[in-house]
């Protein structure tokens, strides 16, 4: 290793400083979710909770784990997320593999259609009038409804297009027809794209809440993230919340819930935080 | 008579040419046929994904004429109201909802321009210092962590910063943890209501989209860092470069076509502020500063519940908005593909 000149080795003091701050003001909202789950209610209401739970108690998780309504909320995200990702998956693999063929007839004509989507939406109104109009609004019409985005097909086929054909070939010489080739050839060589993309599916499900809100109309239907934020606005943020006679605080049991809501989250982003930072880099691809 | 001959010639060539081009023209749908005949499980593969785009993105297009239409409930269908013709734009543009929407626009570009003022050079600069870390498990362990937020729900989120930002119910209840510290700072007065106040709603959504969206943005840069040559920085150090010549001179020039594409792009969406995170943080008494033409749009055309305002207005400015979105998207792509020969699409 050379010798340091000083100013880089100032700069590498400053680099380490700042991204080491940064990682921790990343990480402390989350710590500090956390740790007003599980303090006491006087703790709590006085400002006492600062980083660490104070005078830990496990009432609010409790309550939030017997709570019926979250538990409905709960599975409703579940459902979302599985089968919408499911649903969004199958459409996409197969348009994407199509598009990835060169001897298509109106190969180039037909990606059109779809990557205009990404310039030009019809805008909220119409879309909305649109979703009501065929019926969008219950749990497998919002599966259905929001099954494709562009910007994932693309990016599926412009690597499926980068598949070796020799492999292909030979499978069709053996007599594979094209959906064996898909299952046999395609989706076992393109794996981490297919997390990638299974990814941002899943996540979109998952975080959604903007058209389910406003889509949906049954309570019963609504995913975790609706139940969370009207939990905030309805009950929350009234001026008579806090004088409720639990042994904790109302705003604990908020934060119980969102503990409970970004737990899945934590629990498998260690494993896919590397695809989600590939697919920022296959982001920026043209035709 | 010379004349009146080569007439009859040409027609008659062309007769034959024409014939020609019809046979060829059929021939080619007839080869078309065979080879979606022959392919048919390669089309079949496509279909429903053709009708998934014809159903959900080509047909609202035709919602598009609510703008057009004087339709006063969501529920009724939007081709039997009655034509009310531009009377939505011009009540838009200069009538009666004038004021609230030109508010939105200059808003949605503050917003915009703000964010991307402040928010476009930290992930370049957290890139910078990220590749300083020669520690794999430092940086890797710094890496996901400042990814973190970015899978986060935009309700916990905002959730989250509603809470920290909450001014308190004394004496039942103590301020949120970041107004007590902007107190305990001097930085707002005791007993100021952040999330209620014009004046701090763009200071937050910013600096909340920094901190939920900065890590994962570094993520191309880092890429593009990591890229530059390693001898490039030995050759400036030889030239007695110090480290802040070694990245104006290398570091910089070796990302730069890097950073023009995401300027670019980042410029071809200014009117897609994310309105979900606005709708989710702004109330009433934030409308001044924090109302963006969508949810202007949600707010008149009645989406977010409440009554329908006005279904036309919301629409001609919905209309107006992806109109000059598009144009900024194309337009930013066609630069794009220009300058460095890499585009979106």
């Amino acid at each position: 290793m050379q010798r340091l000149d000083k100013t880089e080795l100032i700069f590498k003091v400053i680099a380490y400083t700042l991204v080491t701050l940064f990682a921790i003001a990343a990480l402390y909202p989350f710590i500090y979710t956390i740790s007003a789950a599980v303090s006491s209610r006087s703790a709590f209401d006085n400002g006492l909770v600062v980083l660490l739970p104070v005078e830990f108690q496990m009432d609010a998780l409790s309550g939030v784990i017997t709570d019926k309504g979250f538990w409905i909320a709960y599975t409703n995200t579940l459902f979302y997320t599985f089968f919408g990702t499911m649903f969004s998956m199958a459409m996409s693999i197969m348009a994407a593999y199509a598009l990835s063929k060169s001897r298509l007839v109106f190969r180039s004509q037909i990606n059109f259609l779809i990557v205009f989507t990404m310039w030009f939406s019809a805008g909220m109104i119409p879309t909305f009038l649109n979703y009501k109009m065929f019926g969008v609004d219950f749990r497998w019409g919002i599966i259905w409804g929001f099954g494709v985005q562009a910007f994932n097909v693309i990016l599926l086929r412009n690597y499926f297009s980068g598949v070796s054909k020799e492999i292909e070939e030979a499978a069709i010489v053996d007599g594979a027809n094209e959906f064996q080739v898909l299952f046999n050839v395609y989706l076992p060589m393109s794996k981490s794209a297919l997390a990638t993309v299974t990814l941002f599916y899943a996540l979109s499900r998952w975080n959604g809440y903007f058209w389910n809100m406003i889509l949906v109309n049954w309570n019963v239907e609504h995913p975790l993230q609706v139940f969370l934020r009207r939990y905030l606005t309805e009950y929350l943020m009234d001026e008579n919340a806090s004088l409720t006679d639990l042994p904790y605080s109302p705003y604990s049991y908020m934060y119980a819930m969102i503990v409970m809501s970004i737990i899945p989250i934590i629990i498998v982003y260690p494993y896919l935080q590397k695809y989600f930072a590939k697919g920022v880099n296959v982001g920026g691809v043209k035709e | 008579m010379r004349a009146n001959r080569d007439v009859k010639l040409m027609s008659h060539d062309e007769l034959k040419h024409e014939l020609l081009l019809e046979e060829l023209e059929k021939k080619k749908w007839h080869r078309y046929w065979q080879a979606i005949k022959k392919d048919w499980p390669l089309y079949a593969m496509l279909v429903p994904v053709i009708i998934y785009f014809f159903i959900f993105r080509y047909m609202p297009i035709y919602g598009i004429m609510a703008a057009f239409k004087n339709q006063t409930d969501l529920t009724l269908g939007v081709g039997d109201a009655p034509f009310s013709g531009f009377y939505a734009f011009r009540s838009l543009i200069a009538g009666d909802y004038a004021k609230e929407f030109w508010q939105a626009f200059r808003n949605t570009f503050a917003i915009s321009m703000y964010g991307l003022i402040f928010g476009f050079p930290v992930p370049i600069i957290l890139a910078l210092f990220f590749s300083e870390i020669k520690s794999d498990i430092y940086r890797s362990i710094t890496q996901i962590l400042t990814y973190l937020p970015k899978f986060i729900s935009t309700v916990v989120i905002t959730s989250i910063i509603t809470l920290m930002l909450y001014e308190g119910n004394e004496p039942h209840q103590s301020a949120g943890i970041l107004t007590t510290l902007f107190t305990n700072l001097g930085v707002i007065e005791e007993g100021t209501r952040m999330m209620k106040e014009p004046q701090y709603f763009r200071s937050i959504y910013i600096i909340s989209g920094i901190w939920e969206g900065a890590g994962y943005g570094s993520i191309v840069y880092f890429a593009a860092i990591m890229a530059i040559s390693p001898t490039n920085y030995e050759a400036a150090r030889i030239d007695g470069a110090n480290k802040l010549a070694q990245i104006r001179y290398v570091t910089l020039p070796g990302m730069a076509p890097t950073l023009t594409i995401m300027l670019i792009l980042r410029i071809g969406e200014i009117l897609s502020v994310g309105y979900e995170k606005v709708l989710l943080l702004y109330d009433a008494s934030t409308y001044a500063t924090a109302d963006v033409i969508s949810t202007f749009v949600t707010r008149i055309g009645g989406l977010m519940g409440g009554a329908t305002v006005s279904l036309n207005t919301a629409a001609s400015a919905d209309l107006f908005n992806s109109i000059i979105a598009m144009f900024l998207v194309l337009g930013a792509n066609f630069i794009s593909r220009r300058v460095s020969d890499t585009s979106l699409f």
